[in-house]
């Protein structure tokens, strides 16, 4: 999708957050000079186009109660990582599974998926069943817990 | 948190509706009148217990670029990196973690070179080697947290 300098202006619009008002993208269509309909079409467009990846409400992991947070690597053969990569993003408890580069030989790791725990039980044993699930094609792994969030906007563009 | 605050970040994790009166539509999804909701909303956010709420973009659809990076900040000097580093407005997240390499930022960019300008002024601002993963395959990404 190619997006003009009227989607431009709704996405700087609303980037930060909706509005937290009954007709909120009227709010948006009155801050941009816009009718309301326009607002509503284009935003439909994007999220049908994936511009948008969806409308929704982040939650902190951690004031949810989910204080493990563990980044968890692995070190894969190339010619098996996205088999594998499949296998493990279909574990319900994975939020995020990507291949990501190495750099030898301080980081061998080029799986990545996050786990999410309440407890560290929680989260030790999502690694042991994605450990399981690996198996021997697992030559080492880490599990890199988050101590902090030091930032969290999202992203943003600029005018 | 009560019951009400749980149903409503659990259901807004899913999505929201584009039409005009969209709150008015989940409250009434949530049996919650649309004032409810709004204020439970605003309570949420400024708590911090959801960080945002709106659309999330898609920075390859819309020509930019993501990229994961880190960096092994010396312990004595993290709070000066954390800062030097967060006040880059294309780093859209940053955590702390347990590893040498012991602070991961999300870069998200408007034009996919950037990435690189960016690493090279973190590099030069701080005196610190960026390592910048950026995604060869993406397998899944979206489970929602229950509240």
């Amino acid at each position: 999708m190619v997006l003009d300098a009227i989607d431009r202006q709704i996405i700087q619009a609303t980037q930060a957050g909706l509005p937290l008002v009954a007709e909120p993208y009227l709010a948006v269509a009155n801050q941009l000079g816009l009718s309301e309909q326009e607002v509503l079409h284009r935003m439909a467009d994007m999220l049908e186009a994936g511009v948008i990846r969806r409308i929704a409400a982040v939650p902190n992991h951690y004031k949810l109660g989910y204080r493990f947070n563990g980044m968890t690597v692995w070190d894969v053969d190339d010619q098996q990582v996205d088999r594998l990569g499949q296998q493990v993003a279909e574990l319900p408890f994975v939020s995020h599974c990507y291949q990501r580069p190495r750099y030898l030989p301080e980081w061998p790791y080029n799986l990545f998926a996050m786990v999410h725990g309440k407890t560290e039980q929680d989260a030790e044993r999502q690694v042991a069943i994605i450990a399981a699930l690996l198996g021997a094609n697992a030559r080492q792994h880490s599990v890199l817990y988050s101590s902090k969030i030091l930032k969290k906007t999202g992203l943003r563009i600029t005018g | 948190m009560d019951d009400i605050d749980k149903a409503i970040i659990n259901q807004l994790q899913q999505g929201f509706p584009i039409c005009q009166s969209p709150y008015k539509a989940v409250a009434e999804q949530l049996g919650l009148d649309e004032a409810q909701l709004l204020n439970r909303l605003q309570v949420l956010l400024a708590e911090g217990v959801l960080s945002r709420f709106g659309p999330m973009y898609h920075a390859e659809q819309m020509g930019g670029a993501l990229s994961l990076a880190a960096i092994k900040v010396p312990e004595q000097r993290f709070d000066e990196v954390t800062e030097m580093v967060n006040a880059f407005p294309e780093v859209a997240h940053n955590y702390a973690r347990n590893h040498p390499l012991n602070m991961w930022f999300v870069l998200a960019t408007e034009k996919p070179e950037q990435v690189q300008t960016v690493i090279a002024a973190i590099e030069q601002q701080t005196g610190l080697r960026v390592y910048n993963m950026p995604k060869i395959s993406e397998y899944y990404v979206g489970l929602q947290l229950e509240a």
